[in-house]
Order: C-alpha cells, then sequence, then structure tokens
C-alpha cells in the first residue's frame, strides 16, 4: 500500500466530499436493512390476524425505507464515484504536466507505446482503486457489520451456518479474479502480436505480392488466429466456471436457511418472518463479498500501477531553468561558441563530442559535414539544450545556455528535425505552431520560401488541409519544407537545418537555398548536410570525424586542405571519372 | 481538431437491426447450425432451475414447515441442492460450449478477410489507409465477438427464464401475479431508457478518451517538436481542457447510473411492498376461506421480484450488442465485397522458364480515370540487358515498376514478356520470375533469415546465406550475435538504412528471378555503404534482365542503354555518352547534379 499512498494528498483535496460520501454509505445501509426488518414483522403480523391497515403501514413502510436508501445510494456515486474521477483528471494532469518537462533523453529510452501504457492503462487501474474500489469496500464492511448484527440477534446459530459458505465466495473471487486478470493480459498481448502482423502485412503487401507470398501469409495468419482462439478460450474455462459456482456457493447458503431455518421453525426456535429476513439478508450479502474478493484484486493492480507511476514522477527534468538562469536576457543575437565541448548520452556511454572549440559569428552561416554518426546532431542540438553538454560549455552572446531563460532560447531558434515530425492538424497550424498567434501573412511568406506555397495550393482545402492519417499524407519532402517553413515563422536569429533536404529534390533545394539566402541575412545558421552543393556556400564549413572538428574552412580552404572534405569531393570525382572512361 | 472528425469516423452508429446484414452474419454460424440448436435447446431446460426453486420453497413452508414433517423438509433441501448443482454444471458447460461456437465462427470470418485482402490489389491499398484496413481485420472482428459467442443463444435463455417466471407465478396465484407485475412496464422501460441515456453517454465518454489518447500518442511521438518550440504551457492548456471534457463526459454518465441502479431497488421493494400488503391481506382471509393464499406463496414471489431483473438487463444489453454488431459487419462485408482484384485471364498460361525479354507496346497508364501518368510507351530490352530509367520526380518512373508485375493493369497498348502478353500469363507465374527491389526497404519482424526468404521453405538457410554472400550484406550479418537467426525488430529498427537495402538485395537474389527491378535508394548514405552497394547492384545485375530507376548517375553509366522519362514520355534514349551529347534533359539532370564538381576539375 506504500505507492498508494502518495494518492493521500489528492484524497485531502476532496476530503469534505469523501466525508459526506462515506456517512452516506452508511445511512443507505441502514436504511436498506431496516426494511427487511419490517418485511420479517409483516410476516410474523400474518400469523396474529392484524388489520389489513397494519399490513398497509407495512407495505408503505417498506418502501419509504427503500426510498430513504435509494436516496443516499444515488449521492454515494455522485460522491464518491464523481471524486475518483476527479482525482484521476488530477493525477493525469500532474502526469502529463511532468511528462513534458522530461528531457528529450527520456523520450529516446522509452518508447511512445510504454509511455502510454502508462498514461492509460495505469492511470485506469489506479481509478478503479480511487473510485470503486474504495466505494465498495467502505460499502461491504458497513453492510457486513450491520447485517452481522443483526443476523446474530436474530438467530447466531443459523448465521453460522448459513454464513460459513461466504468467505468461500470471497476467496475464491479473488483467485479466480487474479487468474482471469492474468489470462486476460495474455490475451491483450497475443491481439496486439495479431495486430501487429496485421499491420506489417498490409504495409509490406508490395514485397509479398511481388514475391508471391500471400499463401504463406495467409497460412501463417491462421496459426497465429488458431493460437489466439486457444488462448480466448483459456479465459473462457475460467470465466465459465466462474459464475455457476457463484450461484451454487450464494444457493447453498440459502438451502441451509431453508432446512435448517425450517427446522427451528418447526421446533418454534424461530419464526418464518426471521427466515424471510435471513433469506433478504443473504441476498444482500452475497454482492458485497463478490465485491470484496474483486476489491482486494483492484487494490492489487492499483498498487503495481501506482508504483510505476510512481517510478515517473521520480524522474528528474535535468533541463529546466534554474538559479544560474539571468531574467534580464530577454533577446539573443546569434553569436554561437562552443568552448571545450563534450557530450555522450549517457553515464556509461561513449563521448559523441570530445574537445569542440567553435566560433560562429553573428549573421554568418556554418555547414557541418560528417559520415553518419559522428556527432553532427548531437552538436546542434546542444545549442537549443535540446541535450545539455557533459563537459565544457556552450555559449550565445557570451552567455552560457544554461544562463539563458529557456523561453527566451528556444523561442529565438528555428530547428528544422532530421526526422521532421507534424501534428494531426492543419497546414496553417503545423506552420504556425510557434507562434502566439496564427498570423496568415507570416504563415504563407514562410511557405513561399520553403517552396511549400504551391504544393499547399494543390491540396483540397488549401491551408485549412488536414496532415495526416484523418487527412492527406505528405510525402518526405512535404514534410521538410512543411517544418521548414514551420521554423522560418518564427522570426528566429538562429537556424538549424539538419539535413532538412534529404527528400527534396536537387532542383528545388537550390531554389529554397537561393531564397534562404535572403532570408538569413542577418540570421546566424548552421546547416548540416551530405550534399556538397549544399554547404559550398557557407561562411565556414567544419567536418566531424570521430567527435572531433576534423577540419575547419571555407570551400576552397577545406579543397586546399587536401583532407577528409576534400578526399570526400575527390573520391565523388574520381568515380565519376573512371565510370566515363567506359 | 475538432470533435467532428472522430464522431464522423469510427462512432457513428445506425440502426440496430438489419435484416440483410442479419442473413449474412447467421450464414457464418450455419456450419454448426445443429450444435447452436442444441444450445439453445438446453438453454430453455436450464432457464427453469432459477424459477423452479421458489417453488419449493412455497412447498416447503406451507406443506412441511407449516405440518412439522421434518423429512419432508430434508427432501425439499435435496432438491433445492440437486437443482442448484444441476444448474451450475449444465451452466458451465453452456458458456463453455456457446463462447466456442462463437470463437470459432470469429476465428472463420478473422481468416477469410485476412486471405480477402491479401488477394486485394494495390489500388486498393492505395486508396484505404493502412490504420483503416488493420481495424477491419482485428477490432470490427472482436466487436461480432459477443454477438456469436452470446448473443444469439443467450436471448433464448433470457427470454425463456422470464417465460418460466411468469408461468410459476401464475400458476401459484393468478391475481397476485398481477398485483406484484405492475411494477414490471415501468421496470422495463426504465431499463430501456437507462440502456439508451448510458449508451450515449458512453460514446460520449469513448469519444473524449480517444481524444485524450491520440492527443498524448502524438504530442509523446512529437515532444521534441513541442520542446523545440517552447510550447509546453500552451499544450499543457490544450491537455487539460481535453482533459476536462473526459472529465466531464465520465461524470455525466456516473448520474444515470447513480439513478439507475437505486431506482431498480426501489422498483423491486415496491413490489415487495405490494406483496406484503395485497397479499397479506389474502393470506389472512385464507383463514376464513379455502383456496386462497399462503405464506409460502408471499415467500415464493418475493423471491420471483428480485429474479426478474437480470434477465431483463441482459436483453436490454441485447439491443448494444446487436448496434455495435451491425455496424461492424457492415464494415467488414463492404471490405469483403470489394472486388479491387487484378484477375487472371481464364485460361491463364503457365510461364516455365524466362528468357528475360520485355517489350512494352504503346502503353497508357493513369491510376485514375484520365490522368494518364505513362502516355504511349514503347521500348524493347533484349534479355541480359540493364535498362535504366530517369527522370525528374513525378515522370513516371516508378509507375513502369508497378505495370510490369502487374501491380496495376494498363489502361491501353499491350506489354509482353518473352512475346506472351503479360495478361495472358499467369498472375503469381509472372510475379515468380520478377524480382521487385523497392526503394522504401521493408523488414518483417522476425529474423534476419526469415526477412531473406520470407519464410520460403524452398530457400534454405545455404540459399539464404549464399545470397547474403553475393551482394555482401554476410559481413555484418555475421557479426551480429544472433548472425541469421538475429532479431529483426519491427520495420528493422535495429538496422541501419545501408543494412536493410542489402539485406532486400539479399531477398531479391535469393529468390533468383530472371528479371530484376530495381528502384534505388535516394536517401543520403555514407560514402563507405554506398560503395557496398554499389558493388552489390553490379552483383545483382550479372545475367538478368535489369529495369533500374536510377538516381544516382553513377549507376546509370552502367547500363546498357537509359530511357528518359519527363511527364509521362519517353523523350530521350541512348547510353550516357550520346545523352550528354545531345544537350536535352538528361543533360539538364546531369548537370543539376554534378555541375559544381566538373567546374572544379577543370
Amino acid at each position: 500500500m506504500k505507492n498508494l499512498y502518495k494518492l493521500k494528498k489528492y484524497f485531502i483535496k476532496y476530503k469534505k466530499k469523501l466525508f459526506f460520501g462515506f456517512f452516506f454509505i452508511v445511512l443507505s445501509n441502514m436504511g436498506t436493512v431496516y426494511g427487511v426488518l419490517i418485511l420479517k414483522d409483516s410476516i410474523n403480523a400474518l400469523k396474529e390476524n392484524v388489520s389489513p391497515d397494519i399490513l398497509l403501514k407495512y407495505g408503505l413502510m417498506i418502501v419509504g425505507a427503500a426510498l430513504f436508501a435509494g436516496f443516499f445510494r444515488f449521492l454515494i456515486r455522485e460522491t464518491v464515484i464523481v471524486v475518483s474521477r476527479e482525482i484521476e483528471y488530477d493525477l493525469r494532469r500532474d502526469f502529463w504536466a511532468h511528462i513534458q518537462r522530461l528531457p528529450l533523453r527520456y523520450f529516446q529510452n522509452n518508447s511512445t507505446g510504454n509511455i502510454m501504457a502508462h498514461a492509460t492503462n495505469d492511470i485506469n487501474a489506479v481509478r478503479m482503486f480511487l473510485g470503486p474500489a474504495v466505494m465498495y469496500s467502505v460499502d461491504t464492511v458497513t453492510r457486513l457489520l450491520l447485517v452481522l448484527v443483526i443476523l446474530l440477534i436474530l438467530n447466531a446459530e443459523l448465521t453460522m451456518y448459513a454464513l460459513l459458505p461466504l468467505p468461500l465466495l470471497s476467496w475464491l473471487v479473488y483467485k479466480v479474479g487474479k487468474l482471469i486478470h492474468e489470462k486476460f493480459t495474455v490475451i491483450q498481448e497475443k491481439f496486439s502480436q495479431l495486430t501487429t502482423m496485421v499491420h506489417e502485412n498490409f504495409s509490406g503487401i508490395r514485397i509479398i505480392k511481388s514475391y508471391v507470398r500471400e499463401e504463406s501469409e495467409m497460412k501463417r495468419y491462421a496459426i497465429e488466429s488458431k493460437d489466439y482462439l486457444k488462448k480466448k478460450m483459456n479465459l473462457v474455462r475460467i470465466q465459465a466456471f466462474l459464475m455457476p459456482i457463484l450461484f451454487l456457493i450464494t444457493g447453498i447458503s440459502a438451502v441451509i436457511v431453508i432446512w435448517i431455518g425450517g427446522i427451528k421453525v418447526i421446533n418454534n426456535e424461530m419464526n418464518l418472518g426471521e427466515i424471510a429476513a435471513f433469506l433478504v439478508y443473504l441476498g444482500l450479502l452475497i454482492w458485497p463479498m463478490i465485491a470484496f474478493g474483486w476489491v482486494i484484486n483492484l487494490v492489487q493492480q492499483g498498487e503495481a500501477s501506482m508504483k510505476r507511476l510512481n517510478k515517473i514522477f521520480a524522474e528528474p527534468y535535468e533541463i529546466e531553468d534554474t538559479k544560474l538562469t539571468d531574467r534580464s536576457i530577454k533577446e539573443i543575437e546569434g553569436k554561437i561558441e562552443f568552448k571545450n565541448v563534450a557530450f555522450r548520452y549517457g553515464e556509461h556511454q561513449p563521448d559523441i563530442l570530445k574537445g569542440i572549440n567553435l566560433t560562429i559569428p553573428k549573421g554568418s552561416t556554418i555547414a557541418v559535414m560528417g559520415y553518419t554518426g559522428t556527432g553532427k546532431t548531437s552538436l546542434v542540438n546542444l545549442i537549443p539544450r535540446l541535450y545539455d553538454c557533459t563537459a565544457g560549455e556552450v555559449l550565445i552572446d557570451g552567455n552560457n545556455v544554461k544562463s539563458i531563460p529557456l523561453d527566451v532560447l528556444r523561442t529565438k531558434i528555428g530547428i528544422v528535425q532530421q526526422e521532421p515530425f507534424l501534428f494531426s492538424d492543419t497546414v496553417k497550424n503545423n506552420i504556425g505552431y510557434g507562434l502566439k498567434e496564427i498570423d496568415d501573412k507570416r504563415i504563407y511568406t514562410a511557405s513561399a520560401i520553403a517552396q511549400f506555397d504551391k504544393d499547399v495550393d494543390q491540396f483540397p482545402e488549401k491551408y485549412d488541409t488536414i496532415v495526416g492519417e484523418r487527412g492527406i499524407t505528405f510525402s518526405g519532402g512535404q514534410k521538410q519544407r512543411c517544418s521548414l517553413a514551420r521554423a522560418l515563422v518564427i522570426d528566429p536569429k538562429i537556424i538549424i537545418l539538419d539535413d532538412s533536404f534529404s527528400a527534396v529534390d536537387t532542383r528545388t533545394e537550390e531554389e529554397i537555398l537561393q531564397n534562404l539566402k535572403r532570408f538569413m541575412h542577418g540570421r546566424t545558421s548552421i546547416i548540416i548536410s551530405h550534399r556538397i552543393s549544399t554547404v559550398k556556400d557557407a561562411d565556414q564549413i567544419i567536418v566531424l570525424s570521430g567527435g572531433k572538428i576534423a577540419e575547419q574552412g571555407t570551400h576552397e580552404e577545406l579543397i586546399t586542405l587536401g583532407g577528409i572534405y576534400a578526399d570526400l569531393h575527390y573520391k565523388q570525382l574520381l568515380e565519376e571519372e573512371l565510370k566515363e572512361l567506359n | 481538431m475538432s470533435s467532428n472528425d472522430y464522431k464522423s469516423e469510427e462512432e457513428t452508429l445506425g440502426k440496430a437491426y438489419d435484416a440483410r446484414l442479419m442473413r449474412r452474419l447467421l450464414s457464418y454460424i450455419a456450419p454448426y447450425k445443429k450444435y447452436v440448436i442444441f444450445a439453445i435447446f438446453l438453454n430453455i431446460i436450464v432457464a427453469a432451475l432459477g424459477p423452479v426453486r421458489p417453488l419449493l420453497t412455497k412447498i416447503a413452508i406451507d406443506d412441511y414447515i407449516d405440518k412439522s414433517d421434518y423429512s419432508g423438509l430434508l427432501t425439499i433441501g435435496l432438491l433445492l441442492f440437486g437443482s442448484l448443482l444441476l444448474q451450475a454444471f449444465i451452466q458451465y458447460f453452456l458458456t463453455y460450449y456457446t463462447q466456442y461456437l462463437g470463437q470459432k465462427t470469429l476465428y472463420d470470418l478473422r481468416t477469410q478477410i485476412f486471405n480477402h485482402i491479401q488477394k486485394l490489389a494495390l489500388k486498393f491499398f492505395d486508396k484505404t489507409p493502412i490504420g483503416r484496413i488493420v481495424t477491419r481485420a482485428t477490432n470490427d472482428v472482436e466487436a461480432l465477438g459477443e454477438l456469436f459467442s452470446s448473443g444469439i443463444v443467450m436471448v433464448f435463455s433470457d427470454v425463456f427464464i422470464i417465460l418460466w417466471i411468469l408461468a410459476f407465478m401464475f400458476f401459484m396465484d393468478v391475481r397476485l401475479s398481477l398485483v406484484s407485475l405492475s411494477v414490471l412496464p415501468v421496470l422495463i422501460y426504465g431499463t430501456f431508457l437507462f440502456k439508451r441515456k448510458a449508451r450515449e453517454s458512453y460514446r460520449d465518454v469513448r469519444l473524449h478518451l480517444a481524444r485524450l489518447n491520440s492527443y498524448m500518442q502524438e504530442h509523446i511521438t512529437g515532444m521534441s517538436v513541442v520542446k523545440i518550440f517552447h510550447k509546453e504551457k500552451d499544450e499543457l492548456k490544450k491537455f487539460s481542457s481535453i482533459n476536462k471534457d473526459y472529465r466531464t463526459a465520465n461524470i455525466k454518465s456516473i448520474f444515470y447510473y447513480a439513478i439507475f441502479y437505486p431506482s431498480v431497488e426501489l422498483l423491486s421493494s415496491i413490489a415487495v411492498g405490494l406483496i406484503v400488503w395485497y397479499g397479506g391481506g389474502e393470506v389472512l382471509q385464507n383463514t376464513l376461506t379455502e383456496n386462497a393464499l399462503t405464506i409460502g406463496v408471499l415467500f415464493a414471489f418475493i423471491q420471483y421480484t428480485e429474479m426478474f431483473f437480470r434477465p431483463i438487463r441482459d436483453l436490454s444489453e441485447k439491443y448494444n450488442i446487436m448496434q455495435t454488431a451491425m455496424a461492424s459487419s457492415e464494415r467488414i462485408f463492404k471490405l469483403l465485397d470489394d472486388n479491387t482484384i487484378i484477375k487472371n485471364a481464364e485460361h491463364p498460361q503457365k510461364l516455365e522458364s524466362v528468357k528475360g525479354k520485355i517489350e512494352f507496346k504503346n502503353v497508357w497508364f493513369a491510376y485514375n480515370d484520365d490522368n494518364y501518368i505513362l502516355k504511349n510507351i514503347s521500348f524493347t530490352i533484349n534479355p541480359g540487358e540493364t535498362v535504366a530509367i530517369v527522370g525528374h520526380t513525378g515522370a513516371g518512373k516508378s509507375s513502369i515498376i508497378n505495370i510490369l508485375s502487374r501491380f496495376y493493369d494498363i489502361n491501353k497498348g499491350d506489354i509482353f514478356i518473352d512475346g506472351i502478353n503479360i495478361k495472358e500469363i499467369d498472375k503469381s507465374d509472372l510475379r515468380k520470375h520478377i524480382s521487385v527491389v523497392l526503394q522504401d526497404v521493408f523488414l518483417f519482424s522476425g529474423d534476419i533469415k526469415s526477412n531473406i526468404n520470407l519464410n520460403n521453405k524452398d530457400i534454405p538457410l545455404e540459399k539464404v546465406t549464399e545470397a547474403a554472400k553475393v551482394v555482401g550484406a554476410d559481413q555484418f550479418i555475421e557479426s551480429l550475435p544472433g548472425k541469421y537467426n538475429e532479431e529483426v525488430k519491427e520495420r528493422g529498427a535495429t538496422l541501419s538504412v545501408g543494412q536493410k537495402q542489402l539485406i532486400s538485395f539479399a531477398r531479391a537474389l535469393a529468390y533468383d528471378p530472371h528479371i530484376l527491378i530495381l528502384d534505388e535508394a535516394t536517401s543520403s548514405i555514407d560514402t563507405e555503404s554506398e560503395q557496398l552497394i554499389q558493388k552489390a547492384i553490379e552483383k545483382l545485375l550479372v545475367g538478368r534482365t535489369a529495369i533500374v530507376i536510377a538516381h544516382r548517375l553513377s549507376t546509370i553509366q552502367n547500363s546498357d542503354k537509359i530511357i528518359v522519362l519527363h511527364k509521362g514520355e519517353i523523350r530521350e534514349t541512348g547510353n550516357h555518352q550520346e545523352l550528354l551529347a545531345k544537350h536535352g534533359i538528361y543533360y539538364k539532370l546531369y548537370q543539376l547534379q554534378y555541375k559544381e564538381q566538373e567546374i572544379l576539375t577543370s
């Protein structure tokens, strides 16, 4: 229970409502229990030849007691269960607020599906604890105590016999409930495996068709599908067992009451009204006893889920505004310096970058080249503090980036990522994502620079077209150009293009670069690329190798230097010449 | 992101009964007809076992307790116990049995859908989002589960439980039956009203939950964008409003439950009150007249009032089940009726061995009616030749692959392989002789081996390793801990772009085709991997007729002939030097990519 204890603050927030809820539970049960006592009296009255008016009074009292109980039962749900939804809301909001502040490192190490599972399954399991589990445990205990006291007063011996099977019931529900939960998890896993298989098959249908693998895929699917059927039947076997056995156990209690109770009536130890009361009270106890076993499962699942959630809540934010933050910085100019910078993704991982010293003057363009895995993306990610360097410092306008408020830093830097992500929203909202308010004119201008405006004109609803599965699917090039427009529209002081033209054809790329030349005037720009045509006009070019700056200079200088850059260039030309010799 | 989008997409539920759909659904249980009828019959019998117990109680009270008959009481006790045991036993058997029938039917349906989708042409996959097809094959089938597993059979059970109760009640006392049943219309009306309200609010809850989940899913995936633009605060506001809508929907649905359950209890108490008042009065007169009510009857009736509720509630749920089933089945049947299939000729020609001559004669092709992607294309490729197809984006290069393997049928003209029109050739024979290597390499989850031989038992491990060796993929595969058995994650997530390409080359080689179509990847790759891949491509092309959709001019220069496509037409053909000399489209393409380097060399 120690993990669930963390929920205390939420309970305290709603303590008044909860207190009333528990009070209503007691009142409601008193009403229910009282109604049965009236029934007992009315049946006994039949033996004594009372007047019909008395029977009418009894009838009305039964209805009155039910009305009283029902009214409070209504209020129980409106308090206890409503509170559970309110806490669920608070918990999920806190969860999300926390998730958003976690560093990108966290999202790199944890899959979306995994985080989603916590956000949905775990929060839901905790909600089930908060609502039904809390409500039913209080309800069960209250009702059990009330009914037990009355039954014992009515006849202690019969109570013992009749209630004998009920703990068995709770135990059974607990055990079987647990088993069902396990089997159900297995089924869900199998189902998602089946879904993955179907999804893969449909995504790779071209391969399947071109290699004529349809028949074999059908066979494979039939096998998996049959396995799913088998796993489902494993659950059915237990579920099918549960209901009849519940009926059987509760039925046995009733048989005991009729048989032993009947004997007692014959012996004049009890009367028929009491037998009726016993039968009805038993009925009242069945559901709480079933609920009791169920509740234990809910608590266990809630505890396990809360443990996982607490683990996430304990994740450090790492990159935040701190005491070091200098609030007086409101603007950035664009001079970037790296001083002895080193970086690695985890403590036990190798350095991706080491000993980086670099100055990028304000308003200049720098190109970063190098083979895959040499740390190009890692280098630029340090500037907007998507990651913090592990040694040395990164400065902007002479200030350590850690001292610049994140709000200033990130809103002044425009990044186009290697694999751009777009939201399933309108084109306009995607391009204008970084704007405080959507500004059509700025969006149009940015799209024109990114050579994206002509594409948008061809979309059915222009800038209001929805992107993604529910709308139109973008090609790789369109995605890159759209995210370029998104980065330009915020009027950044620093622009970072991380291999942003890889899916754009060379002609369009040239046009975009022409447009950018004008736009980049007075802004600092960093361009990562594999194409020499993209980088050759930069003010300076650096070549990364093994996490270090291996070469630095202009295109001409680097060619003259005769290092990696020149080699890369030369190799390409040589291949050309050799092929032409054929 | 308006809520309407979600509603229109998945949440539109239609009517609960459609005879045409129902008949078609029932056709799926036709193979199990005998078993279903047996289950229904058994259900009718077991339905009587519950209602018989209050009658036994009545007998116990009136005939034995009242008359101090111990042995009679014991007999009733044993009878009650026996009926409980019998009911439990039959019910267990029945539940298992009907569930099995239902699940088996689902299995049949599931595989039928999958098999149907395998046969559909690519055109179908172009116009339908993958997510939707997956939903048809999985979730929609699952939604029919309840109908097949419990729906059809259990309706009979519920109806008969009610009928048995009524029969026993009227058998005991007609007037008291009428009095105590007077609450029944309210109960039925209330239950159905509640079900409707609960359904509506549940739909609302689901809708908001879907919005919440898709918001989270999307923003976790795109978290870096949120951070880059420093939108955390705005996003938290957006999230909170979606979260709040979900809470509101939930609280609204609580209200209906909060009203309903106490109301049902109240109704049954009213019935008990009526029995006490009216029935009690009758019992009191018992002392005066002969055949009036006994206390035992009152006992029985009080028990019956409790028994009525469950079957009525279950029946009202059947409406739900039917409605979901109708909606899902309509979507499923629409998919099953989709006949976007590339058909074989009536007497398709077998294609045993292929020399590899390819001829296009005045081929016209459009994905949609009149929007021709390829216009009047004619060319011939001799066996063993390599032809490179170049052109600007959208010139129609990849369409040529699509029509040669008959992924799509052409609109006009003819395509011949070894002089046989491809429409006359058995589709699977045709594709067996043509291997296609696509630009985007698709890897399946499984292992390296299964990705090369695609689970084809005719391609044993030796052939797989041989193919990998030839294309130079063996180097990295041998360095993996599991070698050819190394697990491949979804989409080959753990492999590099270059490694994935090498695997796809090995795959093509393992199938040893006479005709090879290669759609070269454009994505940037480092020089080392590039050289490996160039070498692999050379090996791949040896001794085959090949069409290469080339994106690197270096690849093109090795080919026997270059076809320059522009806006769907063949504009230039020839070899590299001839085309350069022409100073035409090819020259322009060449210049765009290599101009800078040439200036520097000169």
